[in-house]
Formats: C-alpha cells, sequence, structure tokens
C-alpha cells in the first residue's frame, strides 16, 4: 500500500476527499448514502447500533457515528454530502455542522458568515458593473 | 442548425431551494440575493431559449461511490427529480430531447472528451435549483432540459483547463446539430464555501470578484489555475465553479455581459451570477 501524497494534502482544517479517503471509508458513506430513502432513516433512528452493524464500518467509524461527532465522521473519511443525509433529517443544517467542526455555536459561525458581506455592496461598485438592488 | 444564445453562472445550494419552496425571497435575508435573478429572469424571457444545457455536479442522488463517472451526459427523454435525503421538495419531473443529447455524445467523444451516457438519471439539488430559481414562476418548465454532470466531489476531479476545453467541444457539438433550437448553458455551482472541516466557512470576495472578471475578460486566468490553487481560495465545496469554464468555453473569446451579481453569504456560500452572450 502506497498512497500518492497531494498538494493539497497541508491545507489547514481542510479534509480532501479522495480515492484514498473514499477507500477508506467506502462503508461508511454507504451507510449515509442509504439515507435518501425514507425507510432507511427511519429503520437507522429506530436502532442505530443495529443498523450500523449491517454495514462494513470500523470501529472507530461506527464510534463517531454513534456519538453524533461530525468532525471526526469526516476525519475518517465521511463525505460532506453525505454527512449532510444524516445530519439534515435531524433537524440540523449546514451551519450547523460548520459550527460543530469549529467548536463555536451556530450563532457565532453565522455571524463570521454575514460579516463577509460587510462593505459588499460599496466594493462591488468600485469593482463596477454589478447589478447592486 | 442550432445555436447558443447565452450563458449563465448561478448558485445550486439546497438552502436556495428551501427558501424557494418556504417562499422566503423577500425576506430581508435573501431579498437581494433573489432581487438580483429578476434581470436574469427577463433576459431569459426574451431569448426565449428551447434547451438547457445544466453543468452541475451530483452530490449522492443519482450517482454513489460505487461508481463515479468524471463526465455524465443525460441522453434520455425524461428526468425524474427525487428524495436526496435533505428534506427538500421534490420538483416536476424535466422533459429531456435524446437525440440532441445522443448528438452531443458522438460529438464530445470525437473530440476525445469520452463520457459516460445515462438513460436513466436522477437529477439532484445541482439541477433543479437553477431551473427553480429561473422557471418557477411559470406553470411548466418553458424549455428542454439537459444534465451534463461532472465529478466535483471525489478527487481526482477534471482540471480547470480541462473543462474550459470541454467548453469548446461542446460549442462545436451543439453548432453542428442541424435542428434549429436555441440553446442555452448554466453553469453552476460556487462560488467560494467549504462545508467540512476546521476551515469550513470560507468566503473569499477578493478571489470570487477575480473568477468572475475572469469569466468575462480573461478565462485563461481561472483554466490556468491549479486545482490546489482552487480549494485553497475558494474551499473544498468551491472548487466546483470550475464548472463555469465548461459554459464560458462555449462562448466566443469577446463576450458581452448582460447581468452581473454577486452576493454573500447565501447560507455557507458566496453566489455569483453571470449573463453572458457572444460578442458581435
Amino acid at each position: 500500500m502506497n498512497w500518492k501524497r497531494h498538494d493539497y494534502d497541508n491545507i489547514p482544517g481542510t479534509y480532501v476527499f479522495n480515492g484514498e479517503t473514499a477507500h477508506a471509508a467506502y462503508g461508511l458513506n454507504k451507510l449515509l448514502f442509504s439515507f435518501n430513502r425514507e425507510n432507511n432513516r427511519k429503520a437507522f433512528a429506530a436502532d442505530p447500533d443495529a443498523y450500523a452493524g449491517s454495514f462494513n464500518l470500523s470501529a472507530e467509524q461506527k464510534k463517531a457515528l454513534l456519538e453524533n461527532d461530525y468532525l471526526q465522521l469526516i476525519r475518517l473519511g465521511a463525505n460532506i454530502y453525505y454527512v449532510a443525509k444524516l445530519a439534515v433529517p435531524r433537524g440540523l443544517t449546514m451551519q450547523d455542522t460548520s459550527a460543530a467542526f469549529k467548536g463555536i455555536s451556530t450563532e457565532q459561525f453565522k455571524e463570521s458568515l454575514q460579516a463577509r458581506g460587510d462593505g459588499l455592496t460599496q466594493r462591488l461598485e468600485q469593482a463596477g458593473g454589478f447589478w447592486n438592488g | 442548425m442550432a445555436r447558443i444564445v447565452g450563458g449563465v453562472t448561478t448558485s445550486h445550494i439546497p438552502a436556495i431551494g428551501n427558501a424557494m419552496t418556504n417562499r422566503l425571497e423577500q425576506t430581508p435575508y435573501w431579498k437581494r440575493f433573489f432581487d438580483g435573478y429578476e434581470p436574469v429572469k427577463q433576459w431569459l424571457a426574451d431569448v426565449a431559449p428551447d434547451i438547457a444545457i445544466v453543468v452541475y455536479n451530483d452530490h449522492g442522488l443519482n450517482f454513489f461511490l460505487d461508481k463515479m463517472p468524471t463526465l455524465a451526459l443525460g441522453c434520455s427523454d425524461r428526468y425524474e427529480n427525487a428524495d436526496e435525503g435533505w428534506g427538500l421538495k421534490t420538483l416536476a419531473t424535466f422533459t429531456g430531447d435524446a437525440a440532441f443529447s445522443w448528438h452531443i455524445a458522438e460529438s464530445l467523444v470525437e473530440q476525445e472528451f469520452d463520457l459516460t451516457t445515462c438513460q436513466e438519471m436522477y437529477v439532484d439539488h445541482g439541477f433543479v435549483v437553477p431551473m427553480a430559481l429561473m422557471w418557477r414562476h411559470l406553470s411548466e418548465w418553458p424549455v428542454k432540459g439537459i444534465p451534463f454532470a461532472i465529478n466535483t466531489i471525489q478527487h481526482p476531479i477534471p482540471s480547470a483547463r480541462r473543462l474550459y476545453k470541454l467548453g469548446r467541444a461542446l460549442r462545436k457539438a451543439i453548432d453542428s446539430y442541424p435542428e434549429d433550437l436555441k440553446v442555452i448553458i448554466f453553469g453552476t455551482g460556487g462560488m467560494s464555501h467549504q462545508l467540512q472541516g476546521e476551515r469550513a466557512g470560507t468566503i473569499d470576495v477578493e478571489f470570487d470578484l477575480k473568477c468572475m472578471e475572469s469569466m468575462i475578460s480573461d478565462p485563461d486566468w481561472m483554466a490556468d489555475l491549479s486545482t490546489t490553487q482552487i480549494i485553497e481560495k475558494a474551499g473544498t465545496e468551491g472548487v466546483e465553479v470550475i464548472m463555469w469554464l465548461v459554459m464560458r468555453g462555449a462562448l466566443k473569446d469577446k463576450v458581452k455581459v448582460i447581468h452581473k451579481h454577486y452576493h454573500v453569504p447565501v447560507s455557507n456560500t458566496a453566489a455569483g451570477v453571470l449573463v453572458l452572450e457572444d460578442a458581435a
């Protein structure tokens, strides 16, 4: 086994989903993909442990799944779009999961996003040619 | 002969779909974002395209990781939306044009873009959110839709340069279709956003504005960026902005800007809208 290294491996706080992660977390992502169907979402909600047992997960993947440890799931190879299939039916938004990754509250996270838009209309006027309402 | 009447860039994120379903367009959070689409809708009504080719990435509805095509073209007369586990309302079936799609497939393969053809294909929010943004005010979809799914999720993904070249090839394919059809291309996705990891919440206004300017006057600037360079600036999910280059490659070197709109934030994302036509 000799997985290729990439120049994107060292971007802080970033887990690029590639062949290595897709391979390591195939069973985990397969479980998450199954949540496209409502009956599977219900079966998982009724008995998470048993449902997880019917997929090929590592012990630590199963632990992260059952403990709703979203950052750990990403670190162990879950794709974020598949994690959403777990989180959204439970009433979470992608802003809640992002806040969890960062260890801050959802309100703090939303405020930080909102701040990125501060002064935007002036910036666009400076750039020129933008529709500005 | 078929001809391209223009290209549009747009975000496709699910939060926009939910906002439309819940009629939040005129609430303070969403108003500026949605108002910026009114000129696009007007332009679309004026040019009245027959076919919309929607370049998007599937997020785990039609394709799972068991088989992940790099380029997948819908080659059917109809496409269904379906539950992708995100609580989005399922939208009405879309009409396709199999003969047109198969012509595109033949031409692209002749030009060495060896794609996957799909006779059954569920279309996810990446396809349906743009369609709804443009035409939800009508009782039925006024265009035939052609889904063109590009893998931007499981690396290796195609380079920006490769997708720009794909756009060039797509132009040749469309120009050689014998029926008189007006074709529009949607380059969807972007702009900067990262949904995962401790770096979630990345939004880079300066980079986004450079990308928009590049789409207009210098597409080679964006096409020259490496995947890692784009991830560093635009985020792991924002890298999907490379799909805009398919649309841009299908237009002439010189374009006319009909509309330009940028908004931050919508959910975790920066949103950029361009309407471009070939320069006369």
